[in-house]
């Protein structure tokens, strides 16, 4: 009995050790808080399909993501603002950008007795954040929304006190459309701004909007979708007030391809893009991966995992509040994954081949 | 010490002990000492490249990397005095109550209760702040008090809700359970001679407590406003969620502000650049140093009332 139990022991042994052997990988990434939510959801479809690969994936924050990557203590990182030339030079410039799905940012506001849809024009907005518009029936604004009339009360900007990718893709939006936020202000996960309360997360300012009669602050799509908050139209580069929808966000990426070519650095903007139905505040987020790798296990499972994510994975992203990326971006990503090597050799087939 | 030399050949255990309390105590002032050199290193960018002049700054551009701390430490200093103004008075008269005046069946009830407040998350007092405190000023209590102050510069200015006002009373709400359990505290201390000398002498109840029993405990209750202070400073949520998070002095309670606690949580996770990084951790040291200094100050206060005050410390 007791030897029939110990050769049952050792079978369970050996069988353990073949499966670590045949590719037990465990990856771990951190970064962004936005993308969070479809991170997860596509670390645990895939590790459904995939048991022998563990992935943890840390919503630490975009700035923390770039730090943790940088220092080697993370397998891949993520941010929803690119990292800028100098950090990629700290990195040792082993650095790959790949977009993994879109999102956008939109302009709530609380307007009591106001029930059409706000429509805003890029310079309405900039001025409103500039603090130059203070008023709601100011002209600038009521030409535009001529249906209903507005409120003469105080405008009340609310933006985030904590830096955020959802800040930076504002304010690059706003740096774009307006001359004097691009001098006075600039864009950055965080900014001095020049008016307006400070609020902790997109859920901060969404409290903050909804408790204060006339505020008007921005958040991330997705957040807006769930709490049903309303969202401003605002006036595209072919001068169509777009709503912000998952299909207006694809619109945009697919508009900002236009100027792109197979080798565009993926860090590309999207705010302001051309295309009339494209909504003009959306942008990528990030994963960062290293181009050279020193685990040809540990690459080639990364690799694996994030062209299932950005080819099944896809089809979870309207559900969770994201827009899918363009199909036809595909080639061009899969040329990029291909690059990554351990020591000069590729760890993964592109299956596009050469476009 | 002699004591300890006499027993010294007795036991192996005693040494083995003595040694393991020695590592105890000595291991608390080496984990301050670590705490101000690790915030010093990784502050040493910023303390360089501004030097004094960190303090009296009021720009902080993560865009052009320049930072100024004068707005949040203004900030700080003004929630925290505000929220003091407000509670102490209240958690005095609260601790006075329950030991001199409440009937007996009520005392304990209610000084749980007040003691609850301190159970309740920061997060929570941030999220009843936006959702109850903020409507009530803002329809109620601030129409009020422009009506009556508003010519002074203290409450100029329109109120959009998130506000220096709104946070001091928050912390006030914050500190009052910390400062009134320990008034209390000090109170019960106080020998019943001296209530019953003073009643003796022909004092009414409310003279007996004024002239017989506050002296007495006067250093414990200063203890107690310490704590609360000590609290108030580096309260970090619930302000950062009512305060407006503005990089700015104002004179106006209804104006927002910054404290620092609030910018370190909230800036911390997206500093990219090492210059911020480095802006963020000088803040921290600042805000540790205020706290050594407060802390430091009421133990000379403490000290020195209660030599002038008998017993009045045994409490603390």
């Amino acid at each position: 009995m007791n030897r029939r139990f110990a050769y049952l022991a050792a079978l369970a042994v050996a069988a353990g050790g073949c499966a670590s052997g045949e590719g037990r990988v465990t990856l771990t990434g951190a970064g962004a808080t936005f993308p969070n939510l479809i991170y997860q959801q596509w670390i645990l479809d895939y590790n459904a399909a995939n048991p022998g690969v563990q992935i943890n994936y840390q919503s630490i924050g975009s700035g923390g993501g770039i730090r943790q990557f940088s220092d080697g203590t993370v397998d891949f990182g993520a941010t929803d603002a690119p990292m800028t030339d100098s950090a990629i030079a700290a990195a040792g410039g082993n650095v790959i950008h790949l977009p993994t799905v879109l999102g956008a940012v939109v302009a709530t506001y609380n307007l009591p007795g106001f029930q059409d849809t706000l429509r805003l024009t890029p310079e309405a907005l900039s001025d409103i954040f500039l603090g130059n518009i203070t008023r709601w029936n100011d002209p600038r604004i009521a030409a535009h929304n001529r249906g209903a009339p507005l409120p003469s009360t105080p405008i009340v900007v609310v933006h985030r006190s904590d830096g955020s990718g959802t800040t930076y893709v504002w304010t690059d939006y706003l740096s774009k459309v307006s001359e004097e936020w691009a001098r006075r202000v600039g864009r950055g996960t965080s900014v001095a701004w020049p008016v307006g309360l400070g609020a902790k997360g997109n859920e901060g300012v969404m409290a903050t909007v909804t408790q204060t009669p006339g505020a008007v602050g921005y958040v991330e799509l997705g957040y807006a979708l769930a709490n049903r908050a309303p969202a401003a139209a605002i006036r595209n580069r072919a001068g169509v007030f777009v709503s912000p929808t998952i299909e207006a966000i694809t619109a945009a990426a697919r508009g900002a391809m236009e100027t792109m070519g197979p080798g565009t650095d993926f860090r590309v903007s999207l705010t302001d893009p051309p295309g009339a139905d494209a909504y003009p505040v959306a942008s990528f987020t990030w994963v960062l991966v290293r181009r050279e790798q020193s685990d040809s296990l540990k690459a080639r499972a990364l690799v694996e995992f994030l062209w299932w994510a950005l080819t099944e994975g896809q089809k979870e992203a309207a559900r969770l509040g994201y827009a899918p990326l363009p199909e036809s971006l595909l080639p061009w990503i899969a040329e990029r994954l291909a690059a990554v090597n351990v020591g000069g050799r590729p760890v993964w087939e592109n299956p596009i081949g050469r476009p | 010490m002699a004591r300890y030399r006499r027993t010294r050949s007795v036991a192996l255990g005693d040494r083995v002990f003595h040694a393991a309390l020695w590592i105890c105590a000595a291991s608390i002032p080496l984990l301050l000492l670590a705490i101000v050199l690790e915030l010093a290193v990784t502050a040493w960018p910023a303390i360089t490249r501004f030097g004094w002049g960190f303090l009296v700054s009021t720009a902080w551009d993560p865009v052009t990397d320049t930072y100024g701390a004068l707005p949040m430490i203004v900030g700080t200093a003004v929630s925290s005095l505000l929220a003091l103004l407000i509670a102490v008075p209240l958690a005095l008269g609260v601790a006075i109550f329950l030991t001199e005046f409440a009937p007996l069946w009520m005392r304990e009830p209610i000084a749980r209760l007040v003691e609850l407040l301190a159970a309740i998350p920061s997060v929570v007092y941030g999220l009843w702040g936006i959702f109850v405190l903020i409507p009530l000023l803002r329809e109620y209590a601030v129409p009020l008090l422009q009506r009556a102050f508003g010519w002074t510069p203290l409450f100029a200015g329109t109120f959009y809700g998130n506000s220096m006002l709104a946070a001091g009373i928050i912390l006030a709400i914050m500190i009052l359970p910390y400062i009134s359990a320990v008034a209390r505290e000090v109170l019960l201390a106080v020998p019943n001679d001296q209530r019953e000398a003073a009643l003796a002498m022909g004092a009414t109840r409310w003279e007996a407590v004024w002239t017989a029993v506050l002296p007495y405990g006067k250093a414990g209750l200063m203890g107690a406003v310490v704590l609360g202070l000590g609290r108030a400073l580096g309260e970090t949520m619930a302000v950062t969620m009512v305060i407006g998070n503005r990089h700015e002095i104002g004179l106006s309670l209804l104006q927002p502000g910054y404290t620092m606690a609030a910018a370190i949580a909230n800036e911390f996770a997206e500093a990219v650049t090492e210059l911020h990084l480095a802006a963020l951790f000088e803040i921290g040291l600042i805000l540790f140093a205020i706290t050594v200094a407060v802390n430091a100050a009421a133990r000379l206060l403490v000290w020195r009332v209660a030599r002038a005050s008998a017993a009045g410390s045994r409490a603390l």
